[in-house]
C-alpha cells in the first residue's frame, strides 16, 4: 500500500560525516557489489567493460569544491548521496501499483521489483536522485538500506550492517535508529549538528549530513629557502649534472603540476 | 525533464479525445438525440479511439507493460493511478451515452443524464492526467496551479476544433461551436503566455549550497559517475531550453493561427479542416515544452546552481 503508515517503530537510517569522508568511493562500491546479488539484483550495467557503461548505482559520491567567505583557499568536500529513507516519502504515495512502500517497523523505504511497472513516476518524486531505473530488468531500484544484511542473523553480529557503513575506511558512515533519541546515532547528530536534505520540501529525510568541521587555522609555516650557492668548484659539478640529467625529464624541470586537473 | 514521445503522445491524443467526447456529452445534454446516427458514432469513436491510442502510448513508456493493470490499485495517495482508473470508469459511459445518443437504444430520457456524466469523468480524468505533474514538488514549472487548468483548456480547445471538423464534414454547421473552439484556444493563448511569464519570474528557492548544506561558495568538482546515468538522462535534458524561446514563439503563433482559423470558420466552415492540424501541432509543441522546460530539484546536487 502507498498510503503511509502514520509512525512507524523505529527510524532506521544513516549519518554520513562529511568531515571525515575522503572520497575513496568504498561505499558505492561496496553497495553495488552486495545488491548486485542479493534482493536487488542483478544490478546489471550496460556496456560495463565498454566506454560508456552506465547502470544503477544506489549511493553515488559528488565531490563539492567549498570557497567559504573571507578566504582565498577552498577546500573538496566528498558527498556521499543515497536514499535518505524520508518519513514523507512523496517517491512512495505516487506509486500506482503499492510497488512502493515504507514499511511501519523500521521506516525502510523499499521497492517491490514484483509489482513495480516501470512507470518511472517515483524518480521524478525523488528530490535526492535516490532512485535509479533498472533498464534491463524494467523496474525502478533503490538503496534498499541493507535490509537483505541488517535482520540476517546468518552473518557475523558486526557484519549485521549496511554495506557501504561496513567498507567505510574512514568510520564517516553511521548506521543506527535515528527515532530513538538515546541512540548512538542520534546523539551524534546532536553532537555535531547534523542536518536535512532540502528539509523546505518537507520529506522529513531520516539520514542526517554532519557539516565538515571548521577549520583550524594553521600558523604559515615558513619555508627556509635553499641556501644560496657559494660558488665551489664541487657544486658546479652538481648543478652541471643536475642540469645534464632533467633534460630528458623535462616536466619535472618546469616543474609541471597536473595533481589540481579536474576531472569528468 | 525528458519529454518522451509516449507520453506527449498520451497526454495530447487523450486531451484531445477527453476534449471532444465531453463537448459531445454537453451538446447531447444539452440538445437530445443526435443529428443523424452515423454523426454520433463517428464522432464518439473518433473520440474514444484518440482516448485509446493516449492510453496504450502511456503504456510504451512503462518497462513492464503486462504489469499496467497493477496501476488501478493504489488510488488513495496516486494521482496517476486515479487517472488510470478515471480513464477505464469513463469508456461505459461513454459507451452508454452514444447509444442512447445516436438512437440505437432508444431511451431519449437518459441522453441527458448520461451526457452530463461523460462529460464530467472527462473532465475529471484530464484533471488526474495533469496531477500527476502538477503534484511534483521537486519540479518548479508543474507544481503550479495553473496547470490543471492549462491541461483542461486544451484539452477543450483541440476538442471543439475537433468537434468543428466533424460537424462540418456532416454538413452540420452551428456557429456556436466555432465560437467555443475560438474562444477556448484563446484562452489557450492567454493562460500559457501567463504561465510562462509565471516559470521565468517565479523565484528560484532551492541553491546548490542549500541542498547541499555547504553554503553559497559550493560548485560541483567531481561527478558521481564515468559516464550517463539515469538521473541524467530523465532529469537533466538541456536540448530545449536552448530553443525555448523559438519554440514558444512558435507554439504562440500556432494558436493565433487556429484561432483566426476558427473564427474563419464561421463565414466559410470548411476551414476547420484546416485548425485542426496546427492545433494539434500547437498542442504537441505546448506539451513537448511543458516537459522539456521542466527543470527538476535533483540538478543542484549535479552542478546547478539553483532551482
Amino acid at each position: 500500500m502507498t498510503s503511509l503508515p502514520l509512525t512507524t517503530t523505529k527510524k532506521l537510517g544513516l549519518v554520513i560525516d562529511l568531515d571525515t569522508c575522503v572520497g575513496c568511493q568504498a561505499c558505492a562500491t561496496s553497495c553495488k557489489e552486495w545488491n548486485a546479488q542479493g534482493d536487488s539484483g542483478p544490478l546489471t550495467d550496460t556496456d560495463p567493460y565498454g566506454a560508456d557503461a552506465s547502470g544503477p548505482w544506489f549511493n553515488r559520491i559528488h565531490g563539492y569544491e567549498v570557497k567559504e567567505q573571507g578566504r582565498d583557499d577552498s577546500r573538496i568536500v566528498n558527498f556521499p548521496r543515497s536514499c535518505l529513507h524520508c518519513e514523507e516519502p512523496a517517491c512512495v504515495t505516487v506509486c500506482p501499483t503499492g510497488a512502493s512502500y515504507k514499511r511501519a517497523e523500521d521506516g525502510i523505504v523499499l521497492v517491490n521489483p514484483e509489482t513495480c511497472i516501470g512507470c518511472k513516476l517515483c524518480s521524478w518524486a525523488c528530490p535526492y536522485g535516490a532512485r535509479e531505473y533498472d533498464y534491463t530488468q524494467g523496474v525502478m531500484k533503490k538503496c534498499t538500506l541493507c535490509v537483505d544484511r541488517i535482520y540476517n542473523t546468518n552473518l557475523e553480529p558486526e557484519d549485521q550492517v549496511p554495506a557501504c557503513v561496513k567498507a567505510c575506511p574512514t568510520g564517516a558512515r553511521h548506521f543506527g535508529d535515528l527515532g530513538d533519541e538515546s541512540s548512538a546515532v542520534s546523539q551524534l547528530v546532536k553532537k555535531r549538528g547534523g542536518y536535512d536534505l532540502l528539509p523546505e520540501l518537507e520529506y522529513k529525510p531520516t539520514n542526517k549530513y554532519l557539516p565538515p568541521r571548521a577549520r583550524r587555522e594553521t600558523k604559515q609555516t615558513h619555508i627556509e629557502a635553499l641556501p644560496k650557492s657559494n660558488g665551489s668548484p664541487m657544486e658546479k659539478l652538481f648543478l652541471w649534472a643536475d642540469k645534464l640529467l632533467n633534460k630528458g625529464n623535462a616536466s619535472v624541470a618546469s616543474g609541471e603540476d597536473n595533481s589540481g586537473k579536474l576531472e569528468g | 525533464m525528458n519529454p518522451a514521445y509516449s507520453v506527449i503522445l498520451f497526454t495530447t491524443a487523450s486531451g484531445a479525445g477527453y476534449g471532444l467526447l465531453a463537448w459531445l456529452g454537453a451538446v447531447g445534454a444539452a440538445h437530445g438525440r443526435a443529428s443523424t446516427i452515423a454523426f454520433a458514432l463517428t464522432s464518439v469513436l473518433i473520440a474514444l479511439a484518440l482516448i485509446t491510442i493516449g492510453l496504450l502510448s502511456s503504456t510504451l513508456h512503462l518497462g513492464r507493460p503486462e504489469r499496467a493493470w497493477k496501476a488501478f490499485s493504489q488510488w488513495r495517495s496516486s494521482w496517476l493511478s486515479r487517472e488510470g482508473i478515471a480513464a477505464i470508469v469513463t469508456y461505459p459511459f461513454a459507451i452508454a451515452f452514444a447509444a442512447c445518443w445516436s438512437g440505437v437504444i432508444d431511451a431519449p430520457n437518459l441522453i441527458t443524464p448520461l451526457g452530463y456524466a461523460t462529460a464530467v469523468m472527462c473532465v475529471i480524468t484530464v484533471f488526474c492526467t495533469a496531477q500527476i505533474y502538477a503534484s511534483l514538488k521537486t519540479i518548479r514549472a508543474w507544481n503550479q496551479k495553473l496547470v490543471p487548468a492549462i491541461y483542461m483548456i486544451f484539452a477543450a480547445a483541440s476538442g471543439a476544433v475537433l468537434l468543428s471538423a466533424i460537424s462540418t464534414f456532416f454538413q452540420r454547421f452551428a456557429t456556436p461551436q466555432y465560437i467555443i473552439a475560438a474562444t477556448f484556444i484563446g484562452l489557450a493563448f492567454i493562460a500559457k503566455i501567463y504561465y510562462w511569464n509565471t516559470i521565468d519570474n517565479a523565484p528560484r528557492t532551492h541553491t546548490m549550497g542549500a541542498a547541499t548544506g555547504l553554503g553559497d561558495g559550493v560548485r560541483q568538482w567531481e561527478v558521481p559517475h564515468t559516464s550517463t546515468n539515469f538521473i541524467m538522462k530523465e532529469m537533466g535534458y538541456v536540448v530545449a531550453r536552448r530553443h525555448a524561446k523559438t519554440l514558444r514563439m512558435g507554439c504562440a503563433a500556432l494558436l493565433a493561427l487556429s484561432f483566426i482559423l476558427m473564427a474563419g470558420c464561421i463565414y466559410a466552415p470548411v476551414v476547420s479542416y484546416l485548425a485542426l492540424p496546427v492545433i494539434l501541432l500547437a498542442a504537441w509543441v505546448e506539451r513537448w515544452l511543458f516537459f522539456a522546460e521542466a527543470e527538476h530539484v535533483v540538478g543542484l546536487f549535479y552542478g546547478k546552481q539553483s532551482a
